[in-house]
């Protein structure tokens, strides 16, 4: 199939990622006493942009890599995705 | 409860995402098989996240997490006994029959390996079970909303009545969920699956993190609950002496070899993912990729339940009754409120006065409980994806059941392949019109869809031994199969007639006809329903079978373990081999019930 379904996958983890981050450097800390007063969003939004960045990375590389485009069918190996 | 625009923004994002991936992949969907079979073009580990993820529905998330509140770790039977071993063999064994007989379904398989009404069978009664499996997620997805709360505020603010909340659940979830399979078909369904799979997962990694912590770690967990929670093997040995009330052999033989593998080996809406894979290396590794998580989720969706109810229990909350009155509700324990009943608001009491906890909002508690709006949002997201996927699951099963084993054989045969796609794409709508109306008939008779489970399990309860035999036994024939299948079910309905759990009233629960024994837990009921169905079926399929004339040899190549070649793999590197796969997975299940014995 022609997307490799890291590119979105991805994508939406860096945007939540990304949202997180900056709302959890912007929120009033008074709303972390729920979370045993862990800025839960900075911390897990930078756990998620990292994941969603390297899927992007592994996305890419074999969507647009350097491998020419009928090496990945060729007889005896398995398709790269 | 305190939604704000980010909690709003990180959910729009994900529906926008969810139906991107329909519309990016419309314009591959060329053929029927491109829309069923996802052109058979997936690669193994899509196939394996998505395998697991269509089994990761509301049921799985909410349901074991209550599970986890009310039996402890006693629940991770339902992981390491009940699915594991299963998904191990359907990949080392079964594998090469599904895929490699070309079969487009489940009941296709059947037809080529016995006849065309052992086929007709399986496949109408899946095609019901799907409808109202799906229908069932989608009035637990719109109740949960309408629990929270968390739609009442816009909902307000827009003047739109309070009772449309679970309305609007009900059709976004349906046409979200329509849309993108109507595009993209199962490759659609299989991508969202895996996108739904890593947001579960982000969403409860933190939510699990947050709650050891509070408790003070696994020592501090133990200590607030008890030996009787954290403990998987140890009280086995009697019925009296666990919280699920069933025996070791029970549990085994019901839960890990009939249910569990009647479930994993032969239910085409998992199967189906492994069929979509782009070889037949990957389908066989499909359950065995599945299985690693699969091994790992007790901790996921298991704990959540054991914090919520090890934490301190709260005074209890003042409700939003009907029509904003407040209700003031009995003490729950932990996390967990007592039940109430959904028409008075009266707590719902058990046969000693004592009020019943309502374990399935254990895990929505934990989120409320621990996650600052922000965050909030990503959990709620992983909950509405739970959802979706479970959903989505059943609906892609649905049109590929009802195209190619009902439409195509018995109502419009040999049309060409654009037409069987596009009743493919008019299946996914009124599947799902269907499954809607099923939702309706949930809030309607609450009955009725307990009737309808106990059926499905009648019906399912015997079809793994119609499969051994089909896949390892070559004398297995049509006529044995088929009447050993109806036997299978009329055991199951007659054992259900004649037993009961014990404290419950004979009519839905069992007892019936009469009552010859009591078992000492519904759970315990079920899984001897299970084992007695399951041995019927297989000891009527080979009697009937050896009566019949066996079937010519020369059919049965591909489809029979016997007089087919084995697949080759000894040109893959060790690790993708799937009996060696199979092995190291054994072996880790076998260690994590150690630990947790």
């Amino acid at each position: 199939m022609g997307l490799d379904i890291r590119l979105p996958i991805g994508m939406i983890f860096a945007i939540f990622g990304i949202m997180l981050i900056v709302f959890g450097v912007f929120s009033n800390p008074a709303l972390y006493a729920q979370s045993l007063g862990i800025n839960i969003n900075l911390l897990w939004g930078s756990v998620l942009l990292v994941f969603g960045v390297v899927m992007l990375f592994l996305g890419a590389r074999s969507m647009f890599g350097p491998r020419p485009a009928g090496a990945a069918n060729s007889q005896g190996r398995e398709p790269r995705h | 409860m305190g939604l704000t625009t980010i909690d709003w923004v990180i959910m729009a994002v994900y529906f926008a995402f969810v139906l991107g991936i329909g519309a990016a992949l419309k314009r591959y969907m060329k053929t029927s098989a491109d829309f069923f079979l996802a052109g058979r073009s997936i690669p193994a580990w899509v196939c394996g996240l998505a395998f697991i993820s269509a089994n990761l529905g509301a049921q799985e998330v909410i349901g074991m997490g209550a599970s986890g509140a009310k039996y402890g770790i006693l629940t991770s039977h339902f992981y390491w006994i009940g699915a594991i071993p299963a998904m191990v063999f359907v990949g080392v064994f079964m594998m090469p029959f599904y895929y490699g007989s070309r079969a487009r379904s489940v009941p296709e398989y059947l037809r080529l390996r016995f006849d065309e009404k052992t086929r007709g069978l399986n496949a109408i009664s899946f095609a019901t079970m799907t409808i109202f499996s799906s229908g069932i997620s989608m009035y637990a997805m719109a109740k949960l909303i309408q629990t929270l709360h968390f739609l009442d505020a816009p909902f307000r603010r827009f003047g739109i009545p309070q009772a449309w909340i679970f309305h609007t659940g009900i059709i976004v979830s349906a046409l979200v969920v329509l849309t993108y399979i109507y595009l993209g078909g199962l490759t659609s369904a299989i991508y969202n699956e895996v996108l739904q799979f890593f947001l579960i997962i982000a969403g409860f990694i933190p939510l699990v993190w947050l709650g050891l912590k509070n408790v003070g770690g696994w020592s501090g967990l133990k200590l607030a609950l008890g030996p009787s929670y954290m403990h998987s093997w140890v009280g086995l040995g009697s019925p009296h002496t666990n919280r699920l009330g069933v025996e070791w052999f029970g549990l085994t033989m019901g839960l890990g070899f009939v249910l569990s593998f009647g479930y994993w080996c032969t239910d085409f809406l998992v199967v189906q993912r492994a069929m979509a894979a782009d070889s037949m290396a990957s389908a066989r590794r499909t359950p065995l990729i599945a299985a690693v998580p699969k091994m790992l989720f007790p901790f996921l969706v298991i704990l959540p339940g054991l914090i919520a109810i090890a934490l301190p229990t709260e005074p209890p909350a003042i409700l939003n009754g009907p029509q904003g009155s407040a209700l003031r509700a009995p003490a729950g324990q932990g996390l967990i409120p007592a039940k109430l009943d959904a028409t008075t608001g009266q707590p719902v009491l058990d046969s000693s006065g004592r009020p019943q906890l309502d374990y399935d909002l254990a895990v929505p508690n934990l989120l409320l409980h621990y996650f600052p709006t922000g965050i909030l949002g990503l959990g709620l997201t992983a909950l509405l994806a739970s959802f979706m996927s479970g959903m989505a699951g059943n609906v892609t099963a649905f049109n590929t059941v009802w195209t190619h084993d009902i439409y195509e054989p018995y109502i419009k045969p040999n049309a060409g392949d654009a037409h069987y796609l596009m009743m493919g794409r008019l299946a996914t709508i009124f599947g799902i019109a269907l499954s809607i109306a099923g939702a309706y008939l949930a809030t309607r008779f609450n009955n009725i869809m307990d009737m309808l489970q106990l059926v499905f399990a009648f019906v399912n309860a015997p079809l793994f031994a119609t499969f051994l035999l089909g896949m390892f036994w070559k004398r297995a024939t049509g006529h044995g199969a088929f009447i050993g299948l109806l036997s299978g079910t009329l055991a199951a309905a007659a054992h259900h007639a004649l037993t009961i759990p014990a404290e419950a009233i004979p009519g839905v629960k069992g007892g019936w006809l009469s009552v010859l024994h009591t078992y000492p837990s519904e759970m315990a009921q079920n899984f001897w329903t299970a084992i007695f169905a399951w041995t019927t079926c297989f000891v009527v399929t080979i009697l009937v079978s050896l009566v019949t004339q066996a079937p010519e040899e020369s059919r049965l190549v591909g489809l029979v373990y016997s007089l087919t070649e084995r697949p080759q793999e000894g040109n893959l590197s060790w690790y993708k081999r799937p009996a060696y796969l199979g092995a190291a997975i054994l072996g880790v299940t076998v260690l994590l019930n150690f630990i947790f014995r």
